[in-house]
């Protein structure tokens, strides 16, 4: 066991041990923490938009700084929060949620996170190295080609989503692994909490869509780089093939970043309702259906560019028939609460918004769904207001939910309910002044993505209210700041169980050790922690029975550098990719590429704990 | 606690609020590119879908907010409760609120197809076909020409169509992808290079109509607008006819020096088209064979007056941000061959004499 290049590091401390973690907790955070971050950007890119729009014929930004704006808010927070931000709480979760000690692959798990951070800087970091990307978060060809955008914008866009599409890949693969492998004994999948079943098939959904959104960059790439003709106009390319790849990347990954929210919010309403979820089974099946059908929409994004009637109609049924599973899910949530003893706490309010905001999405999403209508609303800011409904009023409540939830078994500590509920007032009404009146500038006409408008057109009242509507909701999220900070050092202690819920994360310390589980939990119900504490069945082992470890040290593998330098790689060597045009650019995209594969040789000879030091914990 | 019941009322007042408004934004028809104010039967159709899907979303939305909010309201704990009943699920409710769904998207799916397939076939093939090109950031119209069958007549930006007549218009674009929207009068058909959609549109009322872009299509999208002018069919055919002739020759001797600089030093000709003119053939810009005779300049983005026109020439990036014409003409490019007042003057004189 000697081939190892560096030896594990062994306890290492301070900033050490976290560039070095395996461990999934950490990991969860060290996403949470980046995702936030990103989210915090994304928003201060949507404040110059909103202060653009305030008024007609303002002149704050230029257009073309204006472009960059739109696309770099749309793809960072897609890619950089919302899709990151669930990471966290897969990593966070789903081993404690199956009664495992981590994940299966845990320092694939930290190369998916340093992959990620890579591929966040090296986007964020176009701002600075002769701007962003501009061609909308969609890019659609052939306004990405260098005949149309000569800059290093787009460069910049396609390698970062590459590296990012790695990222999700790596993690997905590990999560689906982990999920059948490692359920705790009795976990059955029909056992599984709705949170696990939502990951697993957000991670299934992952895997089939990115390699088709790959491949697609992949094109654009060598268009620009090589000269090749997949969407050279000139040269009989075919813009379309791009909406194609694009959208049946896109439209699933519009599940991915529901999912996971539709996830978190059947924990939080059972919790807090204190019932089971209702219709569990059809639950996970409305789930799993979703997940099918989003493969058959992707054309409601094209409905404009002229497929004809037939695919028109047939993409249309087939998008309004995604919304009965979606539909029976929130019938599910309501009737879970019904007959219930619901506390209101943050976290609920949050998901009642969900429930609420989610509804309004789907709704507007119906009515586009109907492409004969759609003709007018497609590319307006009624499909800005939709979109917003559903990623924000969907989405991010969800995540908001899930965050005053788990937060006092992350940290041990509960967030301030007084401030929470302040939060939660204050984004939920600045979220809705913000976009509702979105809805009446589409169908008053208004264009998506145009810098400026002219003051007769009747847009500018909206456009006023929903920039004021901005101040609402960046007070709201301030707010939210302000407690996770003022909780995180000095929010009231919480024990394992602060919501009386019902899962098995809840039934160790907050935060929970690092080896998660002292003995391997045995489940026999949905609700195994419930189950516990309302009917004696004992998640505990009898001694010597089922799936644990001898009682003295629990093995856990050690940290490791090679999952950060076979990030570090990838990261180098994108950069190197996007100035390829010129011999340095080739040259360090060739140590990227080396750095990475060293690393790779290097981890998988890595022994899995250093012989000399035995026994880690 | 109070504060509680506080929230959920003003979440109503919030809902009611916003169903209010939203009938007020109806209410606005006035606004130039309001979807409300139809005045074609293609808009009118999508018109009618909308409401229809609209009413069908009201209801469901209504329905679940109310069960919903009577559901959070009812069942609020209160310290000291035991645990409700540990209900697991219901098989028939399950049926149902699968079922009662997929009958209302049935109700709305059924004129959506009906819809999808009225508007994509043109009710007259063989009527007036227009071809319209998008080009950064800018439209081009081609007509067939009222004499002879193998001439065209080329204009931009601003689209004449007889009123109450179904007319087609084939879609394609120069270079990237735009969108061609009338909101008046249809719904938007994509413009995309190497693929030829096509749209039919009728006006049934006479006037003047908004169109814009609605691809986001580079840094000018914005303002990438044209307009619609409805005539009656013998002012339409009064205004092609004009079209068809060549542009005319001036002899006003401030006109014929535009001309001669238009055809020479400041080499407008290598991108604008003018009919009858040896030199001008440029196909980059629009043609202005009869730009004097346009309401609008720049794409629909200005009046066409001369001191607009002035301000163009001088300075189209004062105009219109982005626009080609600034990147690539010589004038605006190399400083050594910028246009003096009197040239522009100059210029200004023969463009408006084209009419
Ligand atoms: C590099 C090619 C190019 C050259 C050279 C050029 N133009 Fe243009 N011109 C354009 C383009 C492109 C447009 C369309 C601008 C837009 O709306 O975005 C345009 C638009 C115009 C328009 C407005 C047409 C309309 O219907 O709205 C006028 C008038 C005009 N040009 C005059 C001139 C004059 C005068 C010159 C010579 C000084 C000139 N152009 C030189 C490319 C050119
Ligand atoms: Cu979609
Ligand atoms: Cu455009």
């Amino acid at each position: 066991m000697t081939t190892s290049i560096l030896s594990r590091p062994i306890h290492p401390t301070g900033l050490w041990a976290w560039l070095t973690t395996i461990d999934h907790k950490r990991i969860g955070i060290l996403y949470g923490v980046t995702a936030f971050i990103m989210f915090l950007s994304g928003g201060i890119e949507a404040m110059y938009i909103r202060l653009q729009l305030a008024a007609p014929e303002q002149e704050l930004v230029s257009p073309e700084i204006y472009s960059q704006l739109f696309t770099m808010h749309g793809t960072t927070m897609i890619f950089l929060a919302i899709m990151p931000m669930g990471a966290a709480f897969f990593n966070y979760l789903i081993p404690l949620q199956i009664g495992a000690r981590d994940v299966a692959f845990p320092r694939l798990n930290a190369f998916s996170y340093w992959t990620f951070l890579g591929g966040a800087v090296m986007l964020k970091s176009s701002w600075f190295l002769g701007g962003a990307p501009n061609a909308g978060w969609f890019g659609y060809a052939p306004i990405t080609s260098s005949a149309y955008n000569p800059g290093h914008g787009i460069d910049f866009w396609i390698l970062s989503l590459q590296i990012l599409g790695i990222a999700s890949l790596a993690a997905a693969f590990n999560f689906i692994v982990t999920i059948i492998n490692l359920r705790a004994p009795g976990m059955s999948l029909m056992r599984m909490p709705i949170f696990t079943w939502m990951t697993f098939v957000t991670s299934i959904l992952l895997i089939l869509a990115f390699p088709v959104i790959t491949v697609a960059l992949i094109e654009v790439m060598f268009d620009r780089f090589f000269g090749t003709n997949f969407f050279n106009v000139g040269a009989g390319g075919q813009p379309l093939l791009w909406q194609h790849l694009f959208w049946v990347f896109g439209h699933p990954e519009v599940y991915i970043l529901i999912l996971p929210a539709l996830g978190i919010i059947a924990e939080v309403i059972p919790t807090f309702s204190k019932k089971p979820l209702f219709g569990y089974p059809v639950v996970v099946l409305s789930g799993v259906v979703i997940g099918f059908m989003g493969w058959m929409v992707w054309s409601h994004h094209m409905f404009t560019v002229g497929l004809g009637p037939v695919a028109n109609s047939v993409f249309a049924v087939t998008t309004m028939a995604i919304a009965v599973p979606t539909g029976v899910k929130i019938f599910n949530y309501i009737a879970t609460m019904w007959k219930g003893s619901i506390s209101l706490t943050t976290s609920m309010l949050y998901a009642i918004g969900f429930i609420f905001l989610f509804v309004i999405g789907g709704l507007s999403g119906v009515m586009h769904s109907s492409a004969a209508s759609d003709a007018q609303q497609q590319d307006t800011y009624f499909i800005v207001a939709h979109l917003h409904y559903v990623l924000f009023g969907g989405s991010i409540m969800a995540l908001g939910s899930g965050i005053y939830y788990w937060f006092p078994k992350m940290t041990g500590r509960l967030m301030d309910e007084k401030l929470g509920k302040l939060n939660f007032l204050l984004v939920f009404i600045g979220m809705n002044v913000t976009f509702f009146p979105m809805h009446f500038l589409g169908l008053d006409g208004m264009p998506r993505r145009i810098y400026t408008y002219d003051s007769d057109m009747g847009w500018n009242l909206w456009n006023a209210v929903s920039s004021v509507g901005y101040l609402i909701l960046a007070l709201g999220v301030l707010i939210l700041i302000v407690n996770i900070i003022w909780s995180v050092l000095s929010g009231e202690k919480a024990d394992g169980d602060p919501w009386d819920a019902r899962t098995l994360e809840w039934s160790m310390s907050s935060p929970p050790p690092e080896y998660n589980f002292e003995h391997i939990p045995i489940v026999h119900g949905i609700d195994p922690y419930w189950e516990q504490k309302r009917e004696g069945l004992s998640t505990v082992p009898i001694s010597g029975g089922s799936g644990d470890d001898d009682s003295h040290g629990i093995h856990l593998p050690q940290p490791s550098y090679w999952p950060l330098l076979a990030s570090l790689g990838l990261f180098v060597s994108g950069y190197g990719l996007v100035y390829l045009s010129s011999s340095i650019g080739l040259v360090v995209s060739i140590i990227g590429a080396a750095i990475t594969m060293v690393a790779v040789y290097a981890w998988s000879f890595e022994p899995v704990n250093d012989p000399d030091e035995g026994e880690g914990h | 606690m109070w504060l509680m019941g506080y929230r959920i009322q003003s979440k109503y007042v919030v809902v009611m609020a916003f169903l209010f408004l939203l009938v007020f934004t109806g209410c606005t028809p006035s606004h130039h590119m309001s979807t409300f104010d139809t005045h074609g039967p293609v808009a009118r159709s999508q018109l009618v879908l909308f409401y229809w899907i609209f009413w069908a979303a009201v209801f469901v939305f209504v329905t679940v907010s109310i069960a919903l909010f009577y559901t959070v309201l009812k069942y609020r704990r209160r310290s000291g409760d035991p645990d409700p009943p540990q209900i697991h699920g219901h098989t028939k409710l399950e049926i149902a609120w699968t079922i009662i769904p997929s009958i209302i998207l049935i109700v709305v799916a059924v004129p959506t197809v009906i819809t999808i397939f009225d508007n994509a076939n043109s009710p007259e093939p063989s009527a007036l076909t227009i071809e319209a090109k998008g080009h950064q950031w800018w439209f081009e119209f081609t007509y067939p020409h009222p004499e002879e069958p193998d001439k065209k007549v080329v204009t931009a930006n601003e689209l004449h169509i007889p009123v109450d007549e179904v007319v087609n218009v084939n879609l394609e674009s120069k270079d990237v992808i735009h969108s061609f929207w009338i909101p008046k009068i249809a719904g938007k058909v994509d413009m995309v290079p190497n693929h030829t959609n096509t749209i039919w549109i009728k006006a049934d009322e006479t006037g003047e109509y908004y169109g814009q872009c609605a691809e986001f299509c580079g840094v000018a999208h914005a303002k990438m607008k044209f307009r619609v002018i409805v005539q009656t069919k013998e002012q339409f055919e009064a205004w092609l006819k004009v079209q068809a002739l060549p542009g005319l020759e001036s002899a006003d001797p401030l006109a014929v020096e535009g001309r001669n600089l238009f055809e020479g030093d400041a080499r407008c000709w290598t991108c604008h088209k003018v009919e009858g003119s040896k030199r001008s053939r440029g196909t980059t810009g629009p043609n202005l064979t009869h730009f004097g005779s346009r309401n609008h300049l720049a794409a629909g983005v200005i009046e066409n007056t001369q001191d607009n026109l002035r301000k163009w020439i001088q300075d189209p990036e004062s105009i219109k941000q982005g626009t080609i014409m600034y990147r690539d003409a010589q004038v605006y490019t190399d400083p050594d061959k910028s246009l003096t007042e009197s040239q522009v003057s100059a210029l200004v004189a023969y463009l408006a004499s084209l009419d």
